[in-house]
Formats: structure tokens, sequence, C-alpha cells
């Protein structure tokens, strides 16, 4: 039986793939059985390491050296060097991009690095239904330390000093939010948990009350000491039935162990948690809207002052945080201001979690610190476009945000500079587009977003989006016209300016956005009746090459308008005004005969 | 459960449990155990992860393989849902992705038995608060 005691990683990622890394496994087994070492080392294949720029990647375990570039050629040289005499083959070792020395151990690699999971840092790593898996990991150690060794003022001073942020969109200071909560009198306060993701292909928060509920439930009890509140609430979508499960399950956790209720730890503070469901209303993300919605009313926003702090749930002070903005709050207190603000940049401090989605390859939840590049993100873990095609913008900040495009790849992602940027940073959905994604298209879905969403209380929001939106919908169906990219641009400005809430204000930016980077795209549409993108079905023309048709008669069967005639044997033809763009005879077509453009 | 009624309390609960956990990752006994964490979030059940769940429970007690099976939240890897963590006594995790029951049976056949590693390692590229 084989003992193995040494394993090759090899990258079968689609970068390190083109760039014959199935042909490098197959080297490495052919050099490790020459050498009559296949019973002792063996050779896998792994996804993506998502650093393709330095692919083909081989990791070689237990010692974690991590070779990189590295051709079928190399191999046998690190088959008699590394496997036979122990050696690590200096040349093909990462290099320390600052000092430019190769490292050994991959442990050590600045790759790590651009990853840094704080308020993941159980998400997939404990139980999430088990209070004890928590508390192993130094769970509720900063509530105890909170309690008995800090004033609430102490406290409040530690998150100033962290510079942590929200982390729901807006981006106010943390630290200050509570200060403004704890200098409001009043018989009664509250913590309220803002659980209310809203951006489509936003997923960071429910990640995290799924797979880390404590670290919320921790989070809001310290807010409600520093605060001066005996209760706490999570307002939470009830179309996350999973989080809402794990939620209930870690509150009455806490509630047995002592951790909520009263006289906690022996120190005499009461604290208790309550859920209240959300039905789901973009809106009600904003935090007035989202506290209406929690004493049952409509879910409205109103105008800011008085803010919750002064006057929230009930008319009381209410402090409102985001899942994440609470899931830092308990390491930042166990590791120290200093240690949190030693990450990210001059002004966002910390890190921050992106749902990257969209048109890349490694999909998936990611936190990387603040000051990190899009271009870090999106080739060095993410691990490149989908299928090797070519990066077109990332959309962030969801339907508030806008649209970031080549040029801002190497600029160091932070609160300020998205906005700088004509984007935000929003709750942290990232999605990636590449050539076939029509920007005006994008927009438009975006807008539809909006119009579903709109309460319709105010004209400019009700009535301005979804005049918009028709503008949009004549571009794409091909039958704008050059005022019609003016008329777009006046009247964004007009609903920005005057809309009541900040669903409303920032409703415009996706279309104010794609105008400002893609206006060659909007041009195509309106002069030449063309979609660049080749997405917008209607400004498509269905032809038939007549070189490469044979005559089969397949697409004249296929299509279901009766567009296309021809006799067999004989080069067929597309009728073009009963021709619906369905694109079924070019599905169908096995000579690719039928050409789009 | 007893209450926690104090700080002192917690720590003691938590240096036992912590003590617990190291137990069954370092201990150098015969009783360590095979360590195996389903990621079941949302994304993770969606796609399956609870089939996964109970087959790793069912096969390895079918096949007497003393075994941890639980359940965890979000790895991150949304791209190769279900995905599992496997820990053999001794040596660092290894993270799998697409673990439909067909490849869970081949981890339990070949990883987990002849500690043949199979295709389709994820490769853990983060840092955590601990290092």
């Amino acid at each position: 039986m084989a003992d193995f005691n040494m394993h090759i990683l090899v990258c079968g990622g689609t970068g390190c793939k083109a760039s014959q890394s199935e042909l490098i496994k197959t080297n490495f087994e052919n050099q490790i059985k020459a050498h009559g070492l296949n019973e002792k080392v063996q050779v896998v294949l792994t996804w993506c390491f998502g650093f393709c720029e330095k692919g083909p990647i081989v990791k070689i375990l237990p010692d974690n050296t991590f070779y990189t570039q590295v051709s079928p050629d190399d191999v046998a040289e690190i088959v008699k060097e590394h496997l036979i005499k122990g050696r690590k083959v200096n040349r093909l070792l990462y290099k320390d991009p600052e000092t430019n020395k190769p490292i050994g151990d991959s442990k050590g690699m600045d790759f790590y690095k651009k990853q840094l999971r704080i308020a993941l840092r159980n998400c997939g790593f404990i139980n999430p239904e088990n209070i004890e898996e928590y508390i192993a990991r130094d769970g509720y150690t900063a509530l105890g330390t909170c309690l008995t060794e800090k004033t609430p003022n102490e406290v409040i001073q530690i998150i100033k000093d962290s510079g942590l942020r929200g982390r729901g969109g807006g981006g106010f200071p943390t630290g200050l939010k509570w200060e403004l909560t704890r200098q409001s009198v009043s018989d009664q306060k509250y913590v309220v948990c803002n659980a209310d993701e809203g951006d489509p292909g936003a997923f960071m928060d429910r990640s995290i009350l799924e797979g880390d509920p404590h670290s919320v439930v921790e989070a809001m009890v310290i807010c409600g000491y520093c605060v001066g509140a005996d209760k706490g609430l999570v307002y939470i979508r009830a179309e996350y039935p999973l989080a809402v499960e794990r939620l209930k399950i870690a509150i009455n956790q806490a509630q047995e162990y002592g951790l909520l209720g009263n006289n906690i730890l022996g120190t005499g503070f009461h604290f208790d948690i309550e859920i209240r469901y959300g039905a789901g209303a973009f809106v009600c993300g904003e935090e007035t809207a989202l506290i209406h919605s929690m004493e049952g009313k409509r879910g409205e926003p109103t105008v800011k002052p008085p803010f919750p702090a002064v006057k929230g749930y009930n008319g009381k002070p209410t402090n409102v945080n985001n899942v994440e903005t609470f899931a830092n709050i308990p390491v930042i207190i166990n590791k120290g201001s200093k240690w949190f603000s030693s990450i990210g940049t001059a002004n966002s401090k910390g890190t921050k979690v992106f749902a990257l989605a969209g048109k890349i390859n490694n999909v998936g939840l990611i936190e990387v610190p603040m000051g990190i590049t899009l271009r870090e993100i999106i080739y060095d873990i993410g691990g490149g476009i989908k299928d090797g095609r070519k990066f077109r913008a990332v959309q962030t900040g969801g339907p508030s945000g806008g649209c970031l495009t080549e040029s801002f790849l190497d600029t160091p992602i932070d609160y300020d500079n998205l906005l700088a940027a004509g984007s935000m940073m929003g709750s942290g959905g990232m999605i990636v587009l590449d050539d076939t994604n029509c920007m005006v298209s994008i927009a438009k879905f975006y807008l539809e977003f909006m119009l579903d969403e709109s309460c319709g209380k105010c004209t400019p929001c009700r009535i301005g989006n979804k005049r918009l939106h028709e503008i949009l919908a004549k571009i794409t169906d091909g039958k704008g016209t050059l005022e019609d990219l003016d008329k777009l641009r006046m009247l964004s400005t007009v609903i920005k300016d005057t809309a009541l809430c900040g669903l409303g204000q920032t409703s415009p930016n996706p279309v104010l956005s794609t105008l400002d980077h893609f206006y060659d795209e909007y041009l195509a549409h309106v002069t030449t009746g063309t979609c660049p993108a080749g997405q917008c079905k209607t400004l498509m023309r269905y032809s038939i090459d007549a070189e490469k048709c044979t005559g089969c008669t397949l697409c004249f069967r296929t299509c279901p308008v009766g567009a296309i005639s021809g006799e067999k044997r004989k080069v067929h033809q597309i009728n073009q005004t009963l021709c619906i763009k369905c694109g079924m005879c070019q599905t169908k077509c096995k000579f690719d005969a039928v050409l789009i453009g | 459960m007893n209450k926690i009624k104090s700080l002192a309390d917690l720590k003691k609960l938590q240096s036992e449990v912590q003590s617990k956990i190291k137990l069954r990752e370092n201990g150098n006994n015969s009783e360590q155990l095979v360590q195996i964490k389903v990621s079941m979030s949302t994304c993770g059940i969606a796609s399956g992860a609870k089939e996964t769940l109970n087959y790793f429970i069912e096969e390895l007690e079918r096949q007497g393989i003393n075994a941890i099976v639980t359940q965890t939240g979000c790895m991150g890897y949304c791209y190769a849902e279900p995905t599992i963590e496997l820990t053999i006594p001794g040596k660092p995790p290894i993270v799998y992705g697409y673990v439909t029951k067909t490849k869970a049976k081949e981890i339990i056949e070949k990883h987990i038995k002849l500690n043949e590693m199979l295709d389709g390692i994820i490769p853990i590229a983060y840092s955590s608060i601990d290092n």
C-alpha cells in the first residue's frame, strides 16, 4: 500500500491549465515513477489558487513550498533537487515583491495577506449552532473585558481610536455614533442590528449570521453597555430563514449561558435581544425606514435630523449598526484599537467583506484589507475573468452605486476613493462585468430594481425613474436618439437633486456612471443602431453565411416564426422583417453558418 | 448548563473547551479522530450540502470509521459548493470543492483510508487573525 508522505499540488485553474498545468502534472507523475517514488509522493490537481498572474503554481506539502511560473520543463529539476535531495529550487520560489528575496515557506507570503479574515474569522471554521465553539475562539471575552474592566466611555474611545466605520455602506464612524447615542438622555434606549441586506448580489451579512451569529450577539451587548441600552433588536429579512434560525439558536444559547438577560456575568448589567422581521423592501435598509418598519408603520424614510441616535425606535435614542460592523467589534476589543487601525488606509481602517459575483472565475465571499486594489481582487484573489475574456467594469455599491472601469484597477479601494470614482463602498456587492455585458442594459437592470423598490411617495423617484427607464428601453431597442442621451443626463440630475430620500437620490447613479464611463456605447446604440457587447437582442441582425450553409434545412425547421426560407442543399436566407432574434437558428446550426452582427 | 456568573467562570469554561478541542486536534493517542466540516450556509445547502453531510455521517458509521462530522458556515468558495474541510490528525486541513455523494465516497475511500489526496482541492488563500 502506498504511504504518501509528500503531496504535490498543481493548480488546475483555468489560467494555469492554459499554461500547461496538466502536462506539468503528467511530467511529475512520470518523473516520480522513474525515480521509484510513486509510493511516497502523490500529485494532485487543485482548483484555482487565485494567483493567476504568477501561474502555473505548484505547491508542495507538507513543507508549504510555493513555486510560481513553473513550466513542464522545470519538473525534472524540482523532482531531482527538492524531492530527492531536499533542496528547494530557488529560482522558481515566489519572491517577495519588496525585497525580491525568495520565500521558502508559503506561510510568509504576502499573497496570503491579501485576504485577512476579521469579520469572517469564524465563518466556515466553527459550528455556528454551538456556543462553546465560539467561546473556545475567544468568544464573549471582549464582552467580559468590557463589563468588568472598562467604563462605557473607555470602550467607546477604543472603537473611536480604531477608526471603524459603518460597513453598511455610508461609512459613518461607529465610535462617534455610539457616543452620540450615549449622550442622548432617555429612560429607554435601543440597539438595533441592521440585517436587511438588500443589494442585488450581496450576501455578506447573511453569511456572517449563518456562520458566526454569536459575534453579532456579543457585539450588540457591548454596544448596549456603551450607549446605555438594555434592549437589542435585530431587523432581518424573512427571506433569510437559515440566518434567522441560527440567530435564534444563538440568542437562546446566550440566554441559557447567562450571556444575555439579567445580571450578565454578575455585573448587574441587563441586556436582551429580540428579532424583528422585514418583508424584504430595499428601502428598509435605510435606518429611518427600518425603524418605521419595526414600529409597524410603512417602511418610509424620514428626513434626518433628528437622527436615530436622538429619536429612533418608539421615539427613543437608538443606535443602528450593520451586521458586519458588529462582527468587527469583539476583535477590536480583544486585539486593541492600534492593531485594527494599523490595517487599511488613512481614513478607512480594517477590512471589508465583498461578495464577488459576475464574470469572475472564483465567485465567492472574500475579506480584504482596505486599500487593496481592484486588480488584486480580480486577478490575485478572484482568479481573473471567466473564459479569459476582457475586463470591462466592476459594479459596486449596488443599485445606488456605480461602475469602476479599467482605469480604476490600480486605485486603492476605500470609502473616499470609491466616492471620488463616482461609485461607493455600499454594503459590499462586487459584480464583475466583461466585454459581453452591455452597459446600457446594466443601467436598465438597476433602474428596474429601483422602479420595483420605489415607495412612490415623491414624484421625482416615482415618475422620474419610470421615464428614465423608458428612455433606456428605447435605446436598447434601437430607437433612441442623440437627444435622449442629453435627456437621460438632465433627468438623472434632477432626480438626484430633488428626490426625498437616499433611495431616490441615488437611483440614477448607475445611469450617470455608465454615461460617464461608457458614452461611446450609448452612442453606438443611438447612432449606428448596434450593441457593441452583442447583448441587446433587438439590435442584432442574424444572417446566413453562404459559404458555410449546407442547406440541411435544420434552421428552416427550427425557426418558430417561419423567417427562414431555402431549399434542400441550397443556401438559406433569413427574412429580417419576420425575424424575432430568438437565436434558435444559431444554436441549432451544426456548421456555424449563422452570423450575428 | 449552569449560567456563567462571572468573567472567571467564562475564562474557566473557555480553557475547558479549548483544551477539549486541542485534544481532538493534536492529541497523540490512537483515539485521534478524522474531522470533517461541511459548509452549511444557505448557498451550500442549496447545492446539496445536507446530502453530503448525511452521507459522510452514515457511510463513516457504516464502515466503523471514527470521525467527527460537523456543520459550519460559509467558507467563501461559492463557486465550488458543496465544500468540506477535512482534517486528518497531525496534518493540515484540506478543503475540497464540489463534494457530491460520489466525491464524498472517493474522499472516504482514498483520502481518509489511504491518505491519498484527490484532485479538486481548494487552496486556502487567506490569513486569519490567529497568526
